[in-house]
Formats: structure tokens, sequence, C-alpha cells
């Protein structure tokens, strides 16, 4: 595992010293530039946002309170739903309306809010399954082992090293659905870093984990931005966000409504107003969400 | 009651051509279902599109049985992909919809006056088109040992049969676990999840409907050669419910679970239907109670009253074993 | 029907005549040499068997072969032909006396094959009292009736099929066999046990009601879900259930159709552009005020807000207090009740076999499925346009593929909208 150094946390917050914490602000290395992303669900707005750029190599929160669009925003960037208008890019290139395996192709690979384990598969062939290029998955050289078996292995020493890091060796050949629900948490992490993203988008990573493995989840996380890849994630618990994040996006109502560091964003007037006041009734939206 | 009689008919059917076309269509299905979780309501049109397509091809247009092995193999790929195309995006029991009409379509044309000059409408085709394939048989004579008789057009169909499903149990073996199958698992388990990791789970589907489709039409070649007659009502949503019944009696999502299943399902119906009527014949059982003719029918019910309490009490089937049985309470 | 029943019966004595006259012609001129002059001929009669004199009939054939007769005064007509060769034979419709018309308008040029010369061909053009006078929009007009009527024995069908989906997320491939369960009850209560069908009725809608619903959740359904059955897995133990029902149905009932006994030849009423029997009036009316009933209850009522509340989410309604196996249960009774009804209908107008339901139930799928599954007034949508598309498209297609035609539209319809055509597309994640 990496050292802890907070050489590449500065590095992150040197990037967004110099800006203006306003909503839709840009930044001096985006991975992701979105305009005009627009989601309509019959009569109700759900996903607004005007422009917003995600800063390449840092950890961002996008916080909101319930039905305030964040997870329909990460499925219309992910490509596992599609907009109304609007468009992104993803390291300059235009890919908006480009299917969910061909964006995670690209190198934006998510985790799902509710665990999306593969319950019958082990929780290696969970892992082998994600690695990228494998000749075996063609039907036709599936049919001869001799064609991917050295493929194979090289793929199970990855998943295996991976699953050394993420403390579930011992459970390799354990079907997953015999995992408890943080230890899927971090299989899903796992299995995300097989494909080798470049983005790493969590829906809610700490959701139904237990306040012991909520640490080593954290520690996994930094490590994802200390090894170059950006995180974006969505969260209600604030002191995680507080925790780990560079920067801070908070939606309400389906548009960005602030943007900053942590702590500024706390404050912020807009922020409060969205999870506690003027738009309380918004959270009945929920059981969409 | 003659059991010996009972037994040598049971037994010849648990190895018989029966046996060998419902283990082909579970075969398919168990790709289908077991593998990838695609719920296929008919795989009786893929039965139908493998008969009929030997029968049309050499009764009515005169081309080499050998070709028109061929053509069947074409043709149900088609199918598969006319199937699949617009409803493997659709959730599942769109799918299962969809299939079971499509099925139905098949049928109905294969059974219509309007076709009726090439498909032979509701009496379907009977002919020699199988002569090609019993030129070859080497058996001159049947067999007819103390629990097995059958003609030698029979015993060959059987033997050539069971080798054909031996080859494709090879290949599934092979497939199912190579990298290929684990992606069939995990569509399977969570599509979603399949495609978050970069995986075009739309094109494996599609492969797996083919893949399942074509050992399916294969059943169908041999349900036509076997009688050398198709008849449309044989392809029936009843031949897709019993093949399921065939693959869940054996467990699904395992190799062999089809060829078991059929052996156990066609031995019990067999044996049962033998039994009832010589036990009605013999005046065990009253004749108020069950007629002669009624026996077929009290067999079928037990087909729908076994599939049931299979599903609720060992939905891994026979063979299965417990563990998954536990994890599967969430699907 | 009075119409179509006599279409029917015209359609069985022409095929008799056609099989007498062929006999005929063979055992005629068989024996004939080939010397002897050879023949396409017919007799022209209507059903009553009068000749129809001065009706041109005209053959053509190869090597610009044409030739007329005109039917003499016993209807008989005759052309000689030259050679053995397929030949086309037309009747000139507009010669035909009025009110008389071909019974199919489609056949008025037939192809005669003559096999080899000796051998005379037997032409018979079937001629109807006016049954094909009908203009195409008397024809569509009958069509959209009867359509407008299956339609509604599939929505009756529908709702409960849709309503137990909603709740349950079950797809019951047995929902068939309760429109079955209400046809054999009714049969067997006015047929045997002699009841009047005004009585046998009422008891045997509520007796489906008991059995198809209630007892049927209770013994089956509710257990299932308690021991946490999976949705696929049920699904499947309902295609079991549909198996043993349907042949214990054969079992007890027998394969044959049967009428009930009493209003079996009802003789139809002509209104404005359609002919309608009275019981179809009467069971149309019922069954329409029925389906207005549920859907006013669905609509109005405590437990009818609250199924749906379920059916859009189970976990809150439970949460929200709602008793979410007292809701199921009444949803099954209410489906189970319809369907019996719907049973009924198709038992009275056409009699009832245990396939009934069988036969429907693809048809109740596609509606449901069009309409965009678990939602109410989308079952509604989908069967009216399954059930009028049926009959409609027999303007079009032969009737014997009219089922084939809805399926196809049900496949192209869900291309364009695959969640149906009122249904809610997904979220995911």
């Amino acid at each position: 595992m990496p050292a802890h150094s907070s050489r590449f946390k500065e590095q992150a917050l040197a990037a967004f010293a110099a800006i203006t914490p306003t909503p839709g602000v840009a930044k001096p290395d985006p991975i992701i530039v979105a305009d005009k992303v627009t989601r309509r669900f019959g009569g109700l707005t759900a996903v607004n946002v005007d422009h917003v750029e995600i800063q390449r190599g840092s950890i961002t929160a996008l916080i909101g309170p319930n039905g305030a669009g964040k997870t329909t925003f990460f499925n219309l960037l992910t490509g596992f739903d599609s907009v109304n208008e609007g468009t992104w890019t993803l390291n300059g290139e235009q890919i908006a309306g480009t299917p969910p395996h061909k964006v995670a192709r690209k190198g934006m690979v998510r985790t799902f809010q509710l665990t999306k384990a593969l319950y019958r598969l082990s929780v290696l062939d969970n892992m082998r399954l994600a690695a990228t290029g494998q000749r075996g998955e063609s039907f036709i050289r599936g049919l001869f082992p001799f064609i991917w078996r050295k493929q194979e292995s090289a793929i199970t020493a990855q998943a295996e090293e991976l699953l050394t890091r993420f403390k579930l060796i011992d459970k390799k050949s354990d079907f997953a659905a015999a995992l408890s629900g943080g230890q899927r948490k971090l299989l899903e992490m796992a299995r995300a870093l097989m494909v080798k993203p470049e983005i790493v988008m969590l829906d809610e990573p700490m959701a139904g984990v237990n306040p012991a493995l909520k640490q080593s989840l954290l520690g996994h996380i930094k490590d994802l931005r200390d090894e170059g890849m950006t995180v974006l994630f969505v969260e209600h618990d604030m002191d995680m966000v507080r925790d780990i994040s560079d920067w801070v996006i908070v939606m309400a109502e389906g548009k960005i409504v602030a943007e900053g560091s942590p702590e500024s964003v706390m404050g912020n007037q807009a922020v409060i107003d969205a999870y506690l006041g003027a738009h309380h009734d918004v959270s009945l939206d929920e059981g969409r969400s | 009651m003659d059991f010996l009689f009972i037994t040598q008919q049971s037994l010849s059917a648990a190895i018989g051509v029966n046996t060998i076309i419902f283990a082909l269509a579970a075969i398919g299905l168990n790709m289908h279902f077991g593998y990838t979780g695609l719920l296929n309501f008919g795989q009786a049109g893929f039965l139908a599109v493998g008969a009929y397509s030997v029968a049309v091809a050499v009764v009515s247009f005169n081309i080499s049985l050998w070709i028109a092995l061929l053509i069947g193999i074409g043709n149900s790929i088609i199918l598969a992909l006319l199937l699949g195309i617009p409803t493997l995006r659709l959730r599942a029991d769109y799918l299962a919809i969809v299939t079971i009409a499509a099925g139905e379509i098949i049928r109905q044309i294969a059974r219509s006056a309007t076709f009726n000059d090439t498909l032979g409408g509701s009496d379907g085709i009977t002919g020699k088109f199988g002569k090609e394939f019993f030129d070859l048989n080497p058996f001159s004579e049947g067999l007819n040992l103390p629990f097995l008789r059958y003609t030698p057009n029979d015993l060959w169909v059987v033997v050539v049969g069971w080798s054909v499903v031996a080859l494709i149990l090879a290949l599934m073996w092979l497939l199912v676990n190579s990298p290929w199958g684990r992606l069939l698992k995990a569509i399977r388990e969570d599509e979603d999840a399949v495609r978050s990791l970069g995986k075009n789970v739309y094109l494996y589907k599609i492969q797996s409907l083919i893949a399942g489709g074509v050992i399916g039409s294969i059943g169908g070649f041999v349900y036509a050669l076997s009688r050398q007659s198709v008849q449309p009502d044989n392809y029936g949503t009843a031949l897709t419910f019993f093949a399921y019944t065939v693959l869940i009696l054996g467990g699904a999502a395992r190799v062999m679970a089809p060829v078991a299943g059929a052996v156990i399902f066609w031995f019990l119906l067999v044996f049962v239907e033998q039994f009832l009527r010589q036990a009605v014949s013999a005046g065990y059982i009253p004749d108020w109670l069950i007629g002669v003719n009624q026996v077929g029918q009290i067999r079928f019910m037990l087909v729908g009253l076994g599939l049931m309490l299979l599903m609720i009490f060992r939905p891994q089937g026979i063979f299965g074993d417990r563990k998954e049985l536990a994890l599967d309470a969430r699907a | 029907m009075r119409k179509k029943r006599f279409g029917a019966l015209m359609m069985f004595a022409t095929i008799a005549t056609t099989l007498s006259c062929l006999g005929f012609g063979f055992g005629a001129t068989g024996a004939a040499s080939a010397a002897t002059p050879t023949f396409i001929q017919g007799t022209l009669i209507d059903t009553e068997k009068n000749p129809l004199p001065g009706v041109g009939i005209s053959a053509t054939g190869p090597n610009n072969f044409s030739s007329t007769s005109i039917t003499d005064s016993s209807g008989k007509w005759q052309i000689e032909v030259p050679v053995a060769a397929v030949y086309e034979v037309s009747i000139n419709q507009e010669q035909l006396p009025d009110g008389q018309a071909l019974t199919d308008p489609t056949r008025a040029t037939i192809k005669a094959n003559v096999i080899s010369l000796g051998f005379n061909v037997t032409i018979l053009f079937p001629i109807g009292p006016g049954v094909e006078k009908a203009s195409d929009l008397e024809r569509g007009a009958q069509l959209l009736a009867d359509g407008l009527i299956l339609a509604l024995v599939i929505a009756l069908a529908a709702l409960g099929l849709n309503l137990v989906f909603g709740t349950t997320g079950l797809t019951n491939f047995a929902h068939g066999e309760l429109l079955t369960l209400g046809g054999l009850l009714t049969y067997y209560l006015s047929a045997i046990v002699g009841l009047k069908v005004i009585f046998a009725v009422p008891i045997a809608v509520l007796l489906s009601a008991f059995i198809g619903g209630y007892l049927q959740d209770k013994v089956l359904w509710q257990p299932l879900r308690r021991r946490g059955t999976g949705l696929i897995a049920a699904l499947i133990v309902s295609i079991g259930l549909a198996i043993l029902i349907r042949y214990f149905f054969l079992f007890i009932f027998g394969g044959d159709t049967r009428q009930l006994p009493e209003y079996a030849g009802q003789d139809g009423l002509t209104i404005g552009l359609v002919s309608i029997t009275p019981k179809s009036i009467i069971t149309s009316s019922i069954g329409l005020a029925m389906l207005i009933a549920a859907t006013m209850w669905l609509s109005r009522s405590h437990m009818g807000k609250a199924s749906r509340a379920v059916a859009d989410n189970p976990a809150l309604a439970s949460s929200s207090g709602i008793e979410v196996e007292r809701v199921i249960r009444a949803v099954w009774i209410l489906g189970a009740t319809l369907a019996g009804f719907a049973g009924i209908m198709v038992t009275i107008n056409q009699g009832v076999s245990f396939v009934l339901g069988q036969d429907l139930l693809l048809l109740i799928f596609a509606a449901v499925t069009l309409g965009g599954l678990g939602t109410i007034n989308g079952a509604l949508i989908g069967s009216l346009v399954i059930g009028v598309s049926i009959q409609l498209s027999t303007l079009f297609i032969p009737t014997e593929l009219k089922y084939v035609g809805a399926l196809a539209i049900l496949i192209i319809i869900l291309l364009v909208r695959p969640q149906g055509i009122l249904g809610k597309k997904g979220r995911i994640g």
C-alpha cells in the first residue's frame, strides 16, 4: 500500500487554491467537462446542470439532499441513462450518448449505490471477470483453453494482488453472496480497479458499511488518488466528505448550487438552504433516486 | 401386471429418441436460462425451425439432407437474431412474453392453410426426407435385450443422437468454464454490473441466444428425422414448458443437468403411463375413476405437479447443492 | 352472429358439394378415352339449390386460349379445353341475380388444373344470399364490433393479471385457467345441475372468486411469498400449476368444446351495420359494467388506492401502514372474479373447452405487455389494441393468421417503445 504521504493531497489542493468557489467554475486540468446536461422524468426535471468540471487527480465529492439528482447525474455521465439534452467530455473526447460499456472502456468506471456483487460467482471470478482485453471472452477462442490460459494466470495474479490489498484474499473461493455488506463494497471497488480506470465514480461508497470497515474504505479511496486516479463520489456522510475530499460540488433540485473546498462549502448558505430550509419538501422524492 | 414390460418400455424411453430430443432442447435452455438468465419461452420455435428446415428443404425443394441440416442451423441463427436484436434490451419478463409469442407465430404459420404448399398445413410434412441418413445405418438388426428394445432405425437414431449430445456437452463444458462462460454467468447475476466493467452485455446475450437456439434446432433435426415427419402442433408451448421441467429436474446451470433431467423425465413419464394403463386394464383402478384413455392426462397432471413441487422445494434440481439454493433466495 | 354461423354452414355445404362433384366428375369421365372432348365444367346454384341461369363463366389458358360459357336453365356450364394445362376460370359477378353474391369475393377467379385430356374438371363458385354483398364498411363495422367484444374479454382478464403482477411481481402463466374455471363452473351448474344460466353465472363468478382468488392465494402464493420464493421461480411454479390444472380439466371434462344448452342457437339482431346476438349484448354489458366498477374501485376506494401504492413501491406502502398482504389478497380475488367472468362470456357465446383460457392467455399477455407491465390503464388500452386489431386484421390477412398478426404487432410496438404504451422507463442505480 502506498504511503499516505500528503504530497498527492497537497498537489490536488494546490490545483484548487487559485479557483473562485462558484458553481460551474473552470478547473486548471479538467478530466470531465459537462455542459447543459438535462434529464426530465415526466414533468419533473431531475438533472439540470449548466456547466461543471471535474479536476483530474483529485477526490471530488458530489453532495446534496435526497432527490437532488446526484445518482441520476452519475447514471447520465456513465451512459446508464440517456439525457434529454446536454454534452460532456472525458479527456476532451465527446462521450454523450456512448453506451455504458464503452464509457467504462474509455477509463470511467463506476460502482453502484446498491452493491452489485455477482452473487453466484466466486470472489476471485468477480475480480477476473473485470479484466480488460481477455482473449477467452470470444466465443470461438473460449473453446480452446490453450489460447487464453496464460493470460488467465496473469489476470488471476493481478486479482489476487488486489484482493490481498483489500483484505479479501481469504474469501477468494467463496461466493460473493457470502460476503458482508461492507466486504461487498470493498469487492466492488477492487473489481473496478481491475479495469485500470482513469476515473472512478463511487455512488455512496459508505452506505451500509460498518464503522470498522469505514476507515479502511476511506484509506482505499485516498490510495486511488495517490495512484493518479480521479475519484468522483456521491455521499451523505458529511464526516467522510470532510475527511477525504479535495473539492465538493453541491446539487439541489437537479442544479449545481455551490462548489468549493469542504470547509467553505459546509458554511455556505446555499448549501444549508438546500439541506435544511427552503426546499425541504424536495426530499419527498427520495423513492425514485 | 407385467412389470418386465413396464420396465422395458420405461428404460427404452429413458435412453430413447424422445429423451435425446428433450435433452437437446434443455441443453439449449440451459445456455439461455441456466447460464445467462435469459427467459426464453420460445424454445419450441427453435426446434420447429430445425425440423421444418430439414423437411421442407428435402421434400419441397429436393435439397440434399446434409445441406438441409446446414440450412436448418442457418435458419435457427436467423431466428435468434430476429428474436434477440429487438428483445434482448428489454426486461427479462418482456423477453419471456415476446419469445413465447414468437414461438406461437412460428407454429401458427407452419400450420396455416395459406402456406400449405410448402409447409404442409396442419398435417405437417411426412416423407422419406431422412433417407440419406438411414442409408448410412450400419445396424441391420435392432436391439432386443430383456430391458431394452429398439428397431434398427431407432437404434441408429439413438446411437447418433447420443453421440451428438456427448459432443455438444463437451463443447458446452469448455464454453462455460472459459472466460466467455464466466461473462454469461455474470450477466445472469447482474447485467448492469457487467456493463459497468466495460463488457458489451448485449453482444454476449445474442451469442448465448444463438448458441442455445442452434442446439435446440439440432433437437428439431432429431425430432424430424426419427419420425420422418414434422407436425406443427408438436412444437407448441407445451414442448418448451416440458423442456424447462427437464432442465429444472436436473438442476439449471450444470452441464450434465439436461441429460439427467431428460432421462428421469421420460423414465417416469413412461413408467407412470404404463403402470396406470396396466393397473386400469387389470382392474386395480376402477373404471369410473380413470379410463384407459385418461391415463395420458394423469401423467401430464403429474408433470405439472412435479414442476411446481420441484421449483418450490428443490429449485436446485435433483443433483444441485444446497449451498447455491441458499444463495438463490434473492433472485 | 347469424351471418357468421350462416357463413360457416355455407362453407360446409360448399366443401361437401365440391367433394361430391369431384368424385362424380372422375367417376363419369375416368373410363372415357383420351380422345373424348375435355371440359372444365360446373353447376351454379344458390344455397337453396336453385339454379342460377344466364351467368357468364370464362376460362383462359395457354396459347391465348379463351372461351366463355353461359349457365343454362339448370345452372350448368361447360367449357371445352384443347390441352392439359392450368386454366384460369372467372365468373362474371355482375350477371348474378340481385341478392346473390360470391361468398368469398376473392375467389371470382379459380385455377383449374386439367391433369390430362379426358378427365373433366369441375369448378364450384359458392354463391350465397348477399352474405358477401356486405360492403367493406359493413364488414369493417361487424369486425370492429367483434373486436370490441374480444377486447372486453381480454381486458377483464388482463386487469387481474396486471394487478397481480404489479403488487407481487408474479408473471402468472396460470391466469388463463381462471377463465376456464369460470366457464366450466357455469357449464356444470347449468348443463349438469340444471340451473338457469341467469342463476348459474353469479354462482360461478362467486366460486371463481373464492377458489381462483381467495383459495389460490391463501394455499399457494401467500406461503410462497413468505418463503421468499424468487420471481422467476414463482413464474415457473405458475407454469406447473397451469399444466396441472389444464390436464385436470381435460381429465374431468374431456377434450371437446361444449355449448350451454340454454341460448345455444340464438338469432342475431341487426343494429345499424352490425349483427349481434342478445346474449352477446347482455354479457358484454355486464362485462363492461364490471370493468368500469373495478377501475372505479381501484381509483376511488381505500383498498384500491392501497393496491396501487403497493404496486408502486411495496416497501414504502408497508412502512406507511398499508397491510400489503390484505391488499394482495383483495387483488387476487378481484382478478379471479374478472377473469372468471371473462371465461363465462366466452362460454355463453362460443362454448367452453379445457383450453379456453390457454388459447386466450397469449393475447392477454400481449395486451398487458403492450400497455406496459403493471400499469392499469395500460392493460385496458393494450386489450383494446389487441382485440380490435385481431378482428380488423382479417380484412387484410387470412383469418387463420389473425393471432399471428396481433403477436407481430406486439413485437413491433415493443421495438419502438420497449416499456409498452404507458409503461414507465426504468431507472438504474
